[in-house]
């Protein structure tokens, strides 16, 4: 049976993956800040107070803590609770109750109290948001033990994913890279901007479907170089391949914890290169992590050094936006020295 | 206990400081428990604001001398009352012979609730079994009270093989769902608003359960409290926020969490809470009071602050030594008295008890815990080598073990 199709771009990718979770299982409820009502200030749980009632769909107080708090508890009692956190950015004041209570709860407890929670929260620059709206905290995530960390680069991702993460019976930290919200970004702000509207990653299933986590996505296939990236470095990396003609793996992540190593390593074997990309600040990034295990398992097969691009150690500023951000130049540069070395 | 040394004449920074410290004199002659009026019982379903003398007075049935007064007696029969001091008596004989064990090496640590039991031992008589309760450390009456085997508490205490939690926690960090006691955080504070988390999700399945999380007053700085009243008044969550005023946060006296609030209670009344301060010493207030706010919350009438007025008798845990901040002779000198002789006075004065009974039970107690701690102790304890397979410390982790940690444990070679 022909699955129903229908083009979507990401908010409504994920509008969708909640609709479908909420008509299905009474027990998930979705909250945050301006969450009910109004639907977000991203818009992504538009609708879904009105088509499933104030009590499933509501607005939190401004208390981030509070909001992954309750989370928690309404997990442990059986609930599915699908908390947003309006930007990634205020995420902090939620960090205790994210490491120290929903990723501990059942090592604590040896499995007597789970946290099946989802907490969404947009993520990653390009948007002029400076330092309150542009943040990439990911690193600070994966690095708990007993937390997964997705980030999907599209709308066909974002939906599956996001019903896999509410699914799961553990915290599941889904970020939204906000720049690809509404299509494609080449991380040059002056080309034109694209939409989902006529990409195939736009074209999503209109029912129920899950994709794995700890399963990378090979979004573009090559022979002589390897990209890791994820989000929206998935789409400069591949503006860059395209400027540059490298012949390159580009290898979408999607899940940061768990990671897909095979499929790392699988790419890097092929190609002898590897080049690392990632929106966050440098030191103890994610890169790290990721060349790290590259080095050990890719060694004897490795021509060239390991290169990160990255955003800079600074906090993320407003007018220099696209100093900082690892856009197309940056990426295509790295990419041609690579392949010179 | 109102502040001391709170100038200085280097600077005009205000610190609060206890009234009493090492080498003073305690005295509380200005306490007279006799003169007081105690306010009445007004219906459960009364206004918030209108518990404003409940939040700064103090509730209490049960007099010094074992006589009740006023309103707030619950009238319990003598035999729940002889099960009440039983319950209190157990967790005090449980609490000495583990701080015995831990100072011969047996367990890493351990922390009693001396001069507390009467909270959490009528908390547990007061609500029904199914409600659960979102403890700190110091309610292990709770689980005396529901039955909890003593030797399952000494097994988690000695993470030993015998051990539910297979030594994934810290000694005291419980967790006994079957017995509605919500596994225990290190982390103060946290457990509060993950307590109305739950609440909501009791009333979102339109059950009749109440949520009751506990807190020391040293911990109501957190933020987590402050959420926990914020989201509790807002969605109207059946739960019961207890704040137990121990007088003591480790060193720190409640001061410097209460800054110049007359009560820990009236910081409900703020966020439009029912709010009741009560003399934790004093079995049958405590009982009343929750009681009074479980019945509140069954009907819709959402949440309720309890302030448990207290003190802590010994030090904070095995690893602290109060005579090095507290004055000589505190403890004696609080003028609440304890918890255990006051109910055991009050049924004496009913014609249902006496002392010779008292000391039976007491050896009942004594050999019950004698006869666990033997069992916990044959299953392990911390001094021998363990015998949890250390393949276990890889699970749990996630429902399903990602292959990541696979790797981990295969590089640990198991
Ligand atoms: C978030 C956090 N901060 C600090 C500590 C260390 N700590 C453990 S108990 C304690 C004192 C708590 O005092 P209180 O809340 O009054 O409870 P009590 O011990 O008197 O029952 C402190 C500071 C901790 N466990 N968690």
């Amino acid at each position: 049976m022909a699955e129903a199709m229908k083009q979507m771009n990401m908010i409504q990718a994920i509008n969708s993956a909640l609709d479908i979770k909420m008509s299905q299982d009474p027990d998930v409820l979705v909250f945050g800040e301006d969450v009910g009502y109004f639907g977000g200030v991203f818009r992504c749980t538009a609708g879904l107070q009105e088509k499933h009632g104030l009590h499933r769909c509501f607005d939190t107080p401004i208390a981030e803590g509070g909001i992954i708090g309750v989370a928690v508890g309404m997990a442990a009692y059986g609930l599915r609770p699908v908390a947003e956190i309006q930007f990634a950015d205020y995420i902090y004041p939620g960090y205790d109750q994210i490491a120290s209570e929903a990723a501990r709860l059942r090592y604590r407890s040896n499995g007597e109290f789970t946290a099946p929670l989802t907490i969404r929260t947009p993520v990653g620059g390009g948007i002029h948001g400076g330092q309150t709206h542009s943040q990439s905290p990911e690193a600070l995530f994966t690095h708990i033990a007993g937390l997964k960390t997705i980030i999907p680069s599209n709308p066909y991702d974002a939906k599956g994913l996001l019903i896999k993460a509410i699914e799961d019976n553990d915290p599941v930290l889904f970020l939204e890279p906000k720049r690809l919200y509404n299509g494609p970004f080449s991380g040059d702000p002056h080309m034109p901007a694209r939409n989902w509207s006529k990409h195939e990653l736009g074209e999503v299933p209109e029912g129920h479907y899950t994709i794995d986590f700890e399963k990378a996505r090979l979004h573009r296939e090559g022979a002589d170089l390897t990209i890791l990236c994820y989000g929206t470095m998935v789409w400069v990396a591949e503006a860059a391949v395209e400027a540059t003609g490298v012949d390159a793996d580009i290898v979408d992540l999607r899940s940061l914890m768990p990671l897909d190593l095979d499929a790392i390593v699988k790419s890097v074997n092929k190609t002898g290169r590897c080049l690392v990309l990632h929106e966050a600040t440098r030191t103890s990034g994610f890169g790290a992590e990721l060349i790290a295990e590259v080095q050990q398992h890719c060694f004897y097969a490795l021509e060239t050094p390991i290169v990160r691009v990255t955003g800079w150690d600074t906090p993320y500023p407003h007018a220099l936006e696209w100093e900082y951000f690892p856009g197309l130049e940056r990426v295509s540069e790295a990419i041609t020295r690579i392949m010179e070395d | 206990m109102t502040s001391r040394k709170n100038t200085s004449n280097l600077s005009n920074l205000y610190v609060p400081e206890p009234e009493f410290r090492p080498g003073d004199l305690p005295d509380y002659s200005n306490i007279n428990l006799n003169k007081e009026k105690w306010p009445d019982r007004p219906d459960p379903l009364v206004d918030a604001y209108e518990t404003e003398p409940h939040a700064t007075g103090l509730v209490r049935a049960l007099k010094l001398n074992g006589e009740t007064y006023g309103q707030w007696d619950p009238k319990l029969s003598p035999d729940t009352l002889r099960q009440a001091l039983r319950h209190m008596l157990l967790t005090r004989v449980v609490d000495k012979r583990m701080f015995a064990m831990q100072r011969q090496g047996k367990l890493s640590f351990y922390m009693k609730s001396i001069g507390e039991e009467a909270i959490a031992v009528a908390t547990a008589m007061a609500l029904e079994d199914t409600d659960m309760v979102f403890p700190s450390y110091r309610q292990q009456g709770i689980l005396m009270t529901r039955g909890w085997p003593v030797v399952d508490l000494m097994n988690q205490c000695l993470s030993n093989k015998a051990d539910k939690l297979q030594g994934k926690a810290i000694p005291i960090c419980y967790s006994v769902r079957d017995k509605g006691f919500y596994s225990i955080s290190g982390n103060l504070g946290t457990q509060m608003i993950q307590a109305v988390g739950w609440a909501m999700a009791c009333a979102y399945k339109g059950t009749n359960e109440v949520a009751s999380a506990f807190t020391g007053e040293g911990a109501t700085a957190e933020g987590d409290f402050h959420y926990a009243l914020n989201f509790a008044s807002t969605y109207r969550a059946p739960v019961i926020i207890n704040v137990v005023n121990n007088q003591w946060a480790i060193s720190t006296f409640q001061g410097i969490a209460a800054g110049q609030s007359r009560s820990f209670a009236s910081r409900g009344l703020g966020f439009g809470l029912a709010s009741l301060r009560v003399d934790g010493n004093d079995f049958l207030a405590v009982y009343a009071a929750v009681k009074w706010a479980s019945e509140r919350a069954r009907n819709g009438g959402g949440a309720t602050v309890i302030e448990h007025f207290t003190y802590r008798q010994e030090g904070h845990s095995t690893s602290d030594d109060p005579s090095a901040y507290r004055a000589k002779g505190e403890a004696e000198a609080w003028p609440f008295g304890d918890p255990i002789d006051r109910l055991k006075e009050h049924l004496i004065k009913l014609g249902e008890w006496d002392q010779e009974q008292q000391d039976a039970l007491i050896v009942e107690l004594k050999a019950h815990v004698r006869e666990s701690y033997k069992k916990a102790e044959a299953m392990g304890t911390l001094a021998s080598p363990t015998e949890i397979n250390p393949a276990t410390m890889f699970e749990q982790v996630f429902e399903e073990m990602p292959t990541h940690l696979r790797r981990q444990r295969q590089e640990l070679g198991i």
